[in-house]
This record gives structure tokens, sequence and C-alpha cells, in this order.
């Protein structure tokens, strides 16, 4: 009611500028503030989406737009024994990689909960691997998984557990775990911090009134911290998740997809396929073929772990 | 209130309770927590020890780990780094990521703010279904448009310019910004705003008095926040530049150090030191508005 009044007022002071009068008209200035911001994303975002799903029913390849093929693409996609292999190794390195993270993740926010010295400079220690380019990391760790010079080889020998170089990257299973780890090792930091801001909203009344009841520290975990950590670890899972799923640059730089494909993911193989191989096309209806997982993905870990949030009644903000 | 001013007693002998009552607490604090903390923090920064390491050893060390202890240097050496500031075209790929970095961050946060006021401020119809569209925005992964932004971006004659990075990065950008200073200007008290609309300032002029300066430490987080995710940024670069002397960090070391059959190990490893310097020494600067950032969007 006061805002009325208030323009009402307004409109008597004379000294404005018609453009100065025009920007204060609401419509108007909502129009111009929400302009660039979903100009760009409309732009580069959702027409690139729409354009992407069309791209995957056509033929296109660099430097020749192309002719709709229908299905022709996912025919194509369904009989390569390549792109089933990288739907496994997507949905296998999701899985693996998130509960790693989130495991180890949680443990670290309940370690960095406690009361320690050097509380500010700890964490901002334990975001590095989160701040630093994923790239240059994994550069590190295709070093640290040298065939000949690997360190942890040189560790296992000297320690007596183990004879011969530990082969990481050149054979299919081995190479899989070790960009598991490395995603793992990744991923840790962002699950910790965010867990540990929810540890810390947690009230201490509630473990008082538990310690009082006698309760164990398991219990007080399985029973309080948990179920409120739940809201939050619902959020930062589906985040995890989609970004673990949709992940290139770890394995670009670690293995490209190799050896003998056995390591592609899903959006290494569309890259490879649409942008050195040139076949757009193709590349566009493999890169589409992540979002039905996504979406799964999403819904999955959002109905599972925030439903609770639902029954106990609180607003959804 | 009595009974608000005992509160913070009581709950100070319930946290210490626990403790007190288990006789060797110290050491077994020192197992319990300590220890998996040490092992988690040098498992956290060992590649980036062994990164560093890797940089400043000669070659003869680099590869006889007979001779050689692995885990330190005997005569440390600057000539990879000296390799890779002269003999290659570092210096030019960290300017060209410095300035995508900044040019990108600038962008969306001009355009961020702009759409965050509007939807947290303006209030008009159906401002929340804005909001909820670019949040949405946000779980679109950069694997899914890497193809047909590529063939946009050479449509309009971006191929192979820093240009198409700067003007594609903010569709990563915005979203997040966009929720986090919604989350910013909710904590601005609206009653600032009401006054200053009772004295007959301006909508652009609330914006810019009040609302912004309240709201720095917002921007300072969603500014760190873009600049870091837009200095890491790997499959757009990958895709839209050719030209060595165009290419980010990231990309350049991977593709222009990575060449024929003998990797340059130490210069590979000095140009992931030097490029994660500069986000490295940027973030701690500003580690608390980083974490709060990390943590508020969380929290939204």
């Amino acid at each position: 009611m006061s805002v009325t009044a208030a323009e009402g007022w307004v409109r008597q002071a004379k000294e404005q500028s018609w453009l100065s009068k025009l920007f204060d008209w609401k419509p108007f200035l909502v129009v111009m503030c929400l302009l660039p911001a979903l100009g760009l994303l409309m732009v580069f975002l959702t027409y690139p989406l729409g354009l992407g799903i069309w791209l995957a029913f056509t033929d296109t390849t660099i430097g020749r737009s192309g002719r709709w093929v229908g299905i022709e693409n996912f025919e194509f996609m369904i009989e390569d024994p390549i792109w089933w292999n990288a739907v496994f190794y997507s949905v296998f390195y999701t899985a693996v990689a998130t509960v790693g993270k989130f495991g180890l993740g949680l443990w670290l926010a309940l370690l960095l909960n406690n009361h320690l010295p050097f509380k500010s400079l700890l964490r901002a220690i334990i975001l590095l691997p989160w701040i630093v380019p994923t790239v240059l990391t994994a550069v590190a760790f295709w070093w640290i998984y040298n065939p000949q010079f690997s360190v942890i080889s040189y560790i296992f020998i000297e320690l007596g557990l183990r004879e011969t170089n530990i082969d990481f990257i050149n054979t299919a299973w081995p190479a899989r775990w070790s960009l598991i780890a490395a995603n793992v090792w990744r991923g840790i930091p962002f699950v910790a911090i965010s867990l540990l801001a929810g540890l810390q909203t947690i009230s201490p009344s509630l473990y008082e009134a538990a310690l009082l009841d006698g309760s164990s520290a398991w219990q007080r975990f399985r029973f309080i911290t948990f179920p409120m950590l739940l809201p939050i670890l619902a959020i930062v899972m589906t985040f995890s998740i989609i970004f673990t799923f949709t992940d290139f640059q770890l394995v670009y730089a670690i293995t490209r997809g190799g050896p003998v494909n056995s390591t592609h993911l899903l959006a290494t193989l569309a890259f490879q396929r649409g942008i050195p191989g040139g076949q757009l096309g193709e590349g566009a209806a493999i890169a589409v073929s992540m979002i039905p997982f996504l979406v799964f993905a999403t819904l999955f870990s959002y109905f599972a772990l925030a439903r609770r949030k639902w029954q106990q009644g609180e607003a959804n903000d | 209130m009595s009974a608000t001013t005992e509160a913070p007693e009581t709950q100070n002998t319930a946290a210490a309770a626990p403790e007190a009552m288990s006789w060797d607490s110290r050491s077994r604090r020192m197992v319990t927590i300590y220890l998996p903390l040490a092992c988690f923090l040098i498992i956290l920064l060992f590649p980036f020890y062994w990164m560093t390491i890797t940089a400043f050893k000669p070659n003869a060390e680099l590869y006889d780990y007979r001779t050689h202890n692995p885990f330190w240097i005997t005569s440390p050496t600057l000539d990879h780094i000296r390799l890779l500031l002269f003999g290659t075209a570092y210096p030019r790929w960290l300017l060209t990521t410095m300035t995508v970095a900044i040019c990108a961050t600038f962008l969306s946060l001009l355009s961020s703010t702009l759409a965050a006021y509007a939807i947290q401020r303006l209030r008009f119809k159906g401002s929340q279904y804005v909001g909820l569209a670019i949040y949405l925005a946000y779980l679109v992964p950069p694997s899914i448009l890497f193809i047909p932004l590529a063939t946009m971006v050479f449509r309009l004659g971006l191929f192979d310019t820093p240009l198409a990075l700067i003007l594609v990065y903010p569709t990563f950008l915005v979203p997040f910004c966009t929720w986090l200073l919604i989350g910013y200007f909710k904590s601005i008290p609206y009653e600032l705003e009401e006054c200053a609309l009772i004295d007959g300032a301006t909508r652009l002029q609330i914006l810019r008095q009040i609302t912004l300066p309240l709201a720095v430490p917002g921007l300072i987080s969603a500014g760190i926040f873009s600049f870091t995710l837009s200095w890491n940024e790997f499959i757009y670069a990958l895709a839209f530049i050719q030209s060595s002397e165009n290419k980010t960090v990231p990309v350049a070391i991977l593709t222009e150090l990575v060449t024929g059959d003998v990797y340059q190990w130490g210069a590979l490893m000095a140009g992931s030191l030097l490029g994660s310097l500069p986000v490295a020494i940027f973030y701690s600067f500003f580690v608390d508005y980083y974490v709060s950032s990390l943590t508020g969007a969380v929290k939204e």
C-alpha cells in the first residue's frame, strides 16, 4: 500500500526526464532487466538444445548442412557395440563414483564438523582439488598413472607388496577404475564442504536430547544427522549425478576413451564422432541419448531423497 | 528469561559430556578424528605435491627412481618452466584465458544481477517461473550442447575466436550467478527500498545506490565462482578453438604440449602448475566468499 502511495507522489515531482520515467515504469524495467540474461540463455542454451535434437535426426557433417534422415542415427546407434559400451561405462562410472564421493565426502564432513584447530585453513585446503582446473589435475593423474614411472607403483614395489609396475590405464578394467578414482578424488571436496554446511545447521539441542535418552553414536547419526541432512544431500547428489554422468574432461584428458574404446563415456564418444570425426548428426544423436538418463537420474534422486522433506510438511522454497 | 540465559551453559556441558565420559578421550580423538583427517589431507594434496615436484625436477631425476628418491629433488631446475615460457606460446594462452574469463565473468555478472533484481525485487507476475526456468538451465550440461553450439558458432563466423567463448560461457555462469544473487537480494531488507521509494528515488537509483552496495559480498562470490568456472572450462574451448594461439590454458596443455611419442612430463607438469596458480591465488584471497557461495547456493 505504501508503495502505491509513494509512486503517486513521485509522479508529482516533475524534474525527471522521459527516459528515467520510462525506466521507472515497471513492465518496461522488468523486460529490460530480464533481457540480457534471458536473451543469452535463449540464444546459446535453449536454441542449441532444440537444434541439437534436430541435428540428431539429420546426417549433418562438418561443412555440409544435412538432410532429414529420421531415426537412422538412432538405429545405427542401437546396433553399435561401442555406444552400448559407453552407456554401460557411463552408468557404472556415475554409480560407483557417486557412492565413493558421497561415502568419503560424508565421512570427511563429519570429521570436519568436530572442534578442530585451523578450521577455516583446513576447509580452504580441502577445497583445492575442486578449484583447480580439472584438466590440469587430470594431467597430474595421467602422470601418476604412467605405466613406467607411476609413483604408486614405486610405493608398492618399495613396500614389497608387488614385483612389477601396476598397469593403470593400458587395459580396460584397470583404466575404468583409475578414472573413477580420479573422479572421486576431485568430487570429495565439493560434497564434503556442502554437507558440512548442512551439518552445521543441525541444532545441538537434538543431540543433547538424544544423549539424555542414552543413544549410541551410531543411533545419533542414523536418526538425527542423516535425516536432517537428507534435503541437502538430495540437491548435492542430483548435481553430482548430472555432472558425473556427462563428465568429459577427466576421461578425455587421461585415456581419450581408450584402450580400445573401453572407457568412453557418452560425452567423449559424442565428441569423438562429432568434432574430430566430423559426423555432427551422429554425435548429436549420442549426446541426445544422454537426456533420458539425465531426466531419470534427476527424478530418481530428487524424489527418492527429497520426499522426506515434504512428508515433514516443510515449505518447498 | 532465565531459561534462555541458561541455554548456552547446558549446551556447553552437553557438548563436553561425551569427551569427559571417555577416559582415553585424547588418544581416542587422535585415532578417530586426526588420523583419518590426515589421510584425507595427504590424498587430496598429493597430486599437487607431485605436480610441483615434477615441474622442478631435472629429466635425469625424473626418469630414474633407482638412484634418486622420487619424493625429493636433489638439484632443482627451472628448465621446464623456461621451456614453457619461452619455447611455447604459453604466455599467450594465459593471456587468452585471462581475457576470456574476465569478459565472461563481467558479462554474466551484469546480466544475472539485473535478472536477479527483477525476479526477487520487482515481483512481476510469473517471476517465480522465470526463476525456475533459469534454475533449470543450470541442469543442462555442456556435453549435450557443444555439438549444436559448434555449428552455431561456425555459422555466426565466430569459429576459432575467443569471442565465441565469451558469449557461450554465460550459459552456465548466468544460471548459477542469478540463483546466488537472488539469495543475496532476499537477505537485504525490503524496507530499505520502500524508504527510498517514498523519498522519490527511481527504481534504477535504488538498484544502484541501495541494493547493489549491500549485495557486494554476493557479487564478489558470484564473480569468483564465474572466474574459476570459466578458467576451468574445457569442452567448449576444445570444440570451438582450432588455432594454437587462441587456445585457453587447459586445452593448450593437452593438445599443444602432448605431441609426438615423447611426452615432456616436466613441461606438462610445469604448465599445469602455472595454469592452476592464478585460480588458486585468486581463490585464496576470497576463500570465505567462495565457501559461503558454495554452501549458500546449496542451502537455497
